[in-house]
């Protein structure tokens, strides 16, 4: 059944800004994360990484390190499953499961420098790292690539020998790196460049960045001998860590029970498996509890950052500033396995304008890296970087202000998106006019300063979620909910069942259940969980009202329409109903047992209707001329979120986001030596900002309320980590009078540019 | 592995000349730890110097300071007198990791790491620091600091040895000290170049005595003898400091790495000589 309502504009308790529920334990250091849990006679698994950038796997011979004192167990690809690409699914698996059982295991061939070709469990860490010294590989090392462009090539190193492009007609009869290439059409493309009075065209670069979250992945498993087995692990999802778990080690779904950890940050990248289903087969073959931990160095190696890019676009307009035409080829690698964000990317670049007449070619590649995992806004901030470059570059061409430039164009309600839908009410405008009208806007930048503007746009997504709201005896409410809180939904979801109940945020906690305490729910990502869990808790929020009129009208022994709920009481709906004193949400909760035992609502949903956020990012900075080196000095966020039920904790997304895009536009990337091998994988040398790199980053949330929601809210997570590339290439390219077309805008490239040696 | 404290400077040295295998001293332990974590050396002794009464006094020495060995950063940074005599050093140190890292990482042990890159090892050799070394047998002998780290990870010290101290001497009247490092951060990075600048002007603002030296831009740091002259009887001005830009830009010898290309570190190189060339006059004629 789908929650009917309208959606609301006043509020109780939405909007205000309490303590979270977590925080206290996070701040003392109680919360338990992933390699927070201990079991009985536990033991430390440790995975052995290939050195190879790309090699065969000729022979592995585990004898020497079985034959260690404390070695408990050895896997190797042997040991797994053979799944197939043509293997059938179960559960609620959105990657391919043979790719995901390739990448936490090699199979016949290690397609980077880090991929897992073994791994043991031992009594201590020492002993362990002993044993992965001990297992004797034979390699034949093959050619490998590494660089998007390079992979492209007729000649380049085959990563997969059979792999065949998809989506090309007429299909290729050789195989290549290229795994998919899709086509988005719009309008009449020749039309629009004819009817164009200047066009900026250029080719950017984007290198891969990291998610960066502190928490390195982690987990324990404890597989016993009647086929059970438990997990608790650091995840966005732990749903679907126990669908893909039990397709790779092809268990049923009931016998794996996964539990979700604190988590110290995800960004995308915990939505998949690396450890977890080695860990439940070391687990399995030792007959003990085995914990992993990643590495910082294992983190960067082998756990996915974003792709890397290459994007040629091309937009056209006319002299007062209206955007005829844009195409682009936009070119992402996926790392060893296909699945880059491309094809969502490019059509969020575009997505901010009404544009007419649009085409985008799109090409998924393969290329010797780690496999991509999601990272914020998947795909969005790289198409954004080129779009938003190239509109900076027609307003200084057209001596337009780029604002205004950016509100000719801007997408309102029913104007047509890209990506397919129609839009309904949104907050493009609003955040535009808002970001053009705010006082920061005011200072005057001095020499070698300069701003940049750009905007940025996530679809935002819906999706399955179960909850559960407990009523206690005592009035006191326990919500579960099945989406892992990375950026504080369980105070949210508190605030929207306490704002539902009418009564104080305090008295409602809200937890985290397993797997199999709810019904299926998606991981947390695609900012939907704030829009669609606290749909759910609303639903099952309301269920629990319906309950309580029903028990009241009961008591009463009158009909239940004549019941009203009313500030957080049942009364009678009018003097016909009988003169009964109110019963309020404390007392009928009281009475439970005696009128019928437990009051619960549920909602099991497939949740819609989650709003599209839009976003206009203002930085102001200033080049050292004489070094390249960038100082921000000015930063302005403004974001519609639809309706902010925390506002602290959205004011944190538009700021987090904004941070992760500064480091990924100045400093952050993806080094690797001519031998494919990964220079940088360490917080050392892969540079994400440090506190004082940043100044205090200023937001403003704009609330044009989503009708898909009853309070009107719209996913902001992502969104925020789009316009920053762009934003401060833009503001690069004015302070230098060059354009910046490459990620990371590190000192030694801005100063190749400035000295014209780029 | 084999962790000892020992209470005496004899003890320390006797330790570590007896053992066999690997052994090495640990100061703050910010270089070390890490490198054990990493597996990058798996030493048989340890030998930590702080419990040795005075390894982490500073003292006042012929009108100059000596600082111990276990002397932390930020102990360092809280010494006026240290502070008075030798911003340029003292800066440099301050520079190392963050507030957390000043706790413990030492100057000595910056200078036993050995990094090319190392922050406050260009800043005391513009100082004319020495560094007193003590040996097993009690003996000590004091060296420039500019002899002691002589490549990437190796250092000049026998079996057996320890660096004590480091010795800062007296600064002449009107003189002034800088250090200047290029990170693309604003903390926690490895210079991609550093340099450090010490010099001494006469009344009429006209430099009588002067050193220049840069970091990260060779296997050692580097004394750029011709950056000294090109602005040694000069008054600083732009002329003078434009020509210890070029010449401190030619004499660097950089690699091209993860961290830097080759002309980057050298144009950067001679930006950075010539800024910390402006700061330490001007500290120099503050003092007159
Ligand atoms: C997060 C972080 C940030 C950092 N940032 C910087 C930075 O910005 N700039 C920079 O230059 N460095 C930096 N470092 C490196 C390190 O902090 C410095 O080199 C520091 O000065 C080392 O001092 P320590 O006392 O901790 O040395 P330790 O780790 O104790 O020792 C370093 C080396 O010197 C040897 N040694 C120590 N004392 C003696 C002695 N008395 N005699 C002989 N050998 C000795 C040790 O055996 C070891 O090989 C950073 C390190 C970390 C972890």
């Amino acid at each position: 059944m789908e929650l009917e309502f309208t959606t609301r504009t006043t509020f109780d308790k939405v909007g205000t800004r309490p303590p979270r529920p977590d925080g206290t334990d996070k701040v003392t250091g109680r919360a338990l994360y992933g390699a927070d849990l201990a079991g009985a006679d536990m033991l430390v698994g440790k995975v052995l990484r290939s050195p190879h950038a790309h090699a065969r796997i000729l022979a592995i011979d585990t004898s020497r390190a079985e034959a260690l004192t404390g070695v408990k167990a050895v896997v190797t690809r042997d040991d797994f499953p053979h799944i197939g690409p043509e293997g059938t699914v179960k559960g609620e698996v959105e990657e391919s499961v043979w790719d995901v059982a390739r990448n936490v295991m090699a199979r016949d061939k290690a397609l980077y420098e880090g991929h897992a070709v073994a791994a043991v469990a031992a009594t201590s860490t020492a002993v362990a790292r002993q044993a992965l010294k001990l297992i004797d590989i034979t390699w034949q090392v093959l050619p490998h690539v590494t660089d998007v462009d390079e992979a492209m090539r007729s000649d380049a190193p085959l990563v997969h020998e059979d792999m065949i492009t998809a989506g090309m007609d007429p299909v290729p009869e050789e195989p290549s790196n290229i795994a998919e290439y899709r086509k988005v059409e719009m309008g009449d493309i020749e039309a629009g460049f004819a009817a164009a009075d200047v066009i900026a065209e250029q080719s950017f670069r984007t290198e891969a960045a990291h998610q960066g979250y502190i928490e390195p992945h982690a987990c324990v498993a404890s597989a016993s001998e009647d086929g059970l087995a438990e997990l608790w692990c650091c995840t966005q999802g732990h749903f679907s860590v126990r669908d893909m778990c039990a397709n790779i080690l092809g268990m049923d779904l009931a016998s794996l029970r996964v539990t979700s950890s604190e988590i110290g940050g995800g960004f995308g990248g915990k939505t998949t498996v690396f450890l977890e289903p080695v860990a439940l087969l070391l687990s399995r073959k030792s007959g003990r509890p085995v914990k992993m931990t990643m590495s910082r160095d294992e983190v960067f190696r082998a756990s996915g950052p974003t792709s890397s890019t290459s994007i040629t676009a091309r937009i056209g307009a006319t002299r007062d500033g209206r955007i005829t035409a844009c195409d682009a080829t936009l070119r992402y690698q996926g790392g060893a396995f296909p699945g880059s964000p491309v094809g969502i990317g490019a059509v969020c670049g575009m997505a901010p304008y009404d544009c007419p007449n649009v085409v985008l070619h799109c090409y998924d590649v393969v290329v010797n890296r780690p496999k991509a995992a999601a990272y914020r806004a998947p795909g969005a901030p790289m198409a954004a970087f080129a779009i938003e470059s190239l509109l900076d570059d027609i307003a200084r061409k057209l001596d337009i202000d780029p604002v205004e430039l950016r509100l000719k164009n801007a997408v309102k309600e029913g104007s047509s998106s890209v990506y397919g839908p129609t839009f309904g009410p949104i907050g493009f405008e609003e955040c535009l006019e808002t970001a053009r009208d705010h006082p920061s806007l005011e200072a005057v930048p001095g020499p070698n300063q300069a701003r940049g503007i750009a905007a940025g746009f996530w679809p935002n997504f819906g999706g399955q979620t179960s909850v559960t709201v407990n009523v206690n005896t005592d009035g006191t409410v326990l919500v579960s909910l099945g989406t892992p809180d990375i950026g504080g939904s369980r105070a949210s979801m508190c605030l929207m069942a306490a704002e539902e109940l009418q009564i104080p945020y305090e008295r409602v906690k809200a937890i985290i259940a397993d797997t199999s305490a709810l019904g299926h729910n998606d991981t947390t990502g695609g900012s939907r969980v704030t829009h669609s869990a606290g749909l759910a808790t609303i639903e099952a929020s309301r269920k629990v009202i319906d309950i309580m009129k029903r028990r009241a009208a009961a008591t009463w022994d009158i009909d239940v329409d004549a019941v009203v709920w009313d500030q957080g009481c049942v009364r009678p709906s009018g003097a016909n109903a009988g003169d009964h004193e109110p019963l309020t949400f404390d007392a009928i909760a009281a009475m439970a047992s005696a009128t019928g035992g437990p009051i619960a609502g549920h909602a099991e949903i497939n949740a819609e209707g989650a709003g599209a956020s839009f976003a206009v990012h203002v930085c102001d900075l200033e080049v050292d001329p004489e070094t390249g080196r960038v100082t921000i000095l000015r930063y302005l966020a403004v974001q519609d979120a639809g309706k902010a039920i925390h506002p602290d904790y959205v004011e944190g997304q538009y700021q987090g986001g904004v941070t992760q895009g500064i480091g990924w536009a100045l400093n952050e990337e993806y080094i690797y030596g001519s031998d494919g091998v990964l220079q940088n994988p360490g917080f050392l040398d892969y540079r994400i900002p440090v506190a004082s790199d940043l100044p205090m980053i200023d937001t403003v949330i704009v609330e044009v309320p989503n009708p898909g929601h009853p309070y009107g809210v719209r996913g902001v997570g992502e969104t925020p980590i789009v316009p920053p590339l762009a934003a401060v290439a833009n503001a690069v390219s004015r302070a230098i009078g060059r354009r910046m077309t490459e990620t990371p805008m590190s000192p030694p490239r801005i100063l190749a540019a400035i000295d014209g040696t780029s | 592995m084999r962790y000892e404290a020992p209470r005496t400077l004899a003890d320390a040295t006797g330790m570590l000349a007896s053992c066999q295998g690997t052994a090495r001293v640990l100061a703050g332990g910010t270089d070390l730890l890490v490198a054990l974590r990493s597996g990058l050396v798996e030493p048989e002794l340890v030998v930590d110097i702080k419990r040795i009464p005075g390894m982490a006094d500073i003292v006042a020495e012929d009108g100059g300071w000596r600082v111990g060995a276990a002397v932390p950063g930020a102990a360092l940074g809280h010494h006026d007198g240290v502070c008075r005599a030798w911003p340029g050093v003292v800066e440099a140190v301050e520079l190392i990791g963050s507030t957390q890292i000043q706790g413990r990482a030492t100057m000595v042990g910056n200078l036993c790491n050995a990094s090319p890159a190392a922050d406050s090892v260009p800043a005391m050799m513009a100082a004319g620091a020495l560094a007193r070394i003590a040996g097993p047998d009690g003996t000590e002998r004091d060296v420039p600091v500019g002899d002691v780290a002589i490549g990437p990870g190796v250092t000049s010290l026998a079996p057996g040895e320890l660096v004590a101290s480091i010795f800062l001497p007296e600064t002449p009247a009107r003189s002034g000290d800088a250090y200047l490092r290029l990170i693309p951060r604003t903390e926690m990075d490895i210079a991609v170049v550093g340099a450090a600048v010490s010099l001494t002007l006469d009344e009429g603002g006209c430099c009588t005595a002067a050193k220049v030296v840069l970091g990260a831009v060779g296997p050692r740091a580097l004394v750029v003898e011709d950056g000294a002259a090109a602005i040694l009887g000069t008054t600083l001005d732009d002329e003078a400091l434009a020509a210890l830009e070029r010449v401190a830009s030619a004499a660097a010898r950089p690699i091209d790495d993860k961290r830097g290309t080759v002309p980057y570190r050298r144009k950067v190189a001679g930006v950075l000589a010539r800024r910390a060339a402006h700061i330490a006059s001007r500290r120099a004629g503050e003092k007159s």
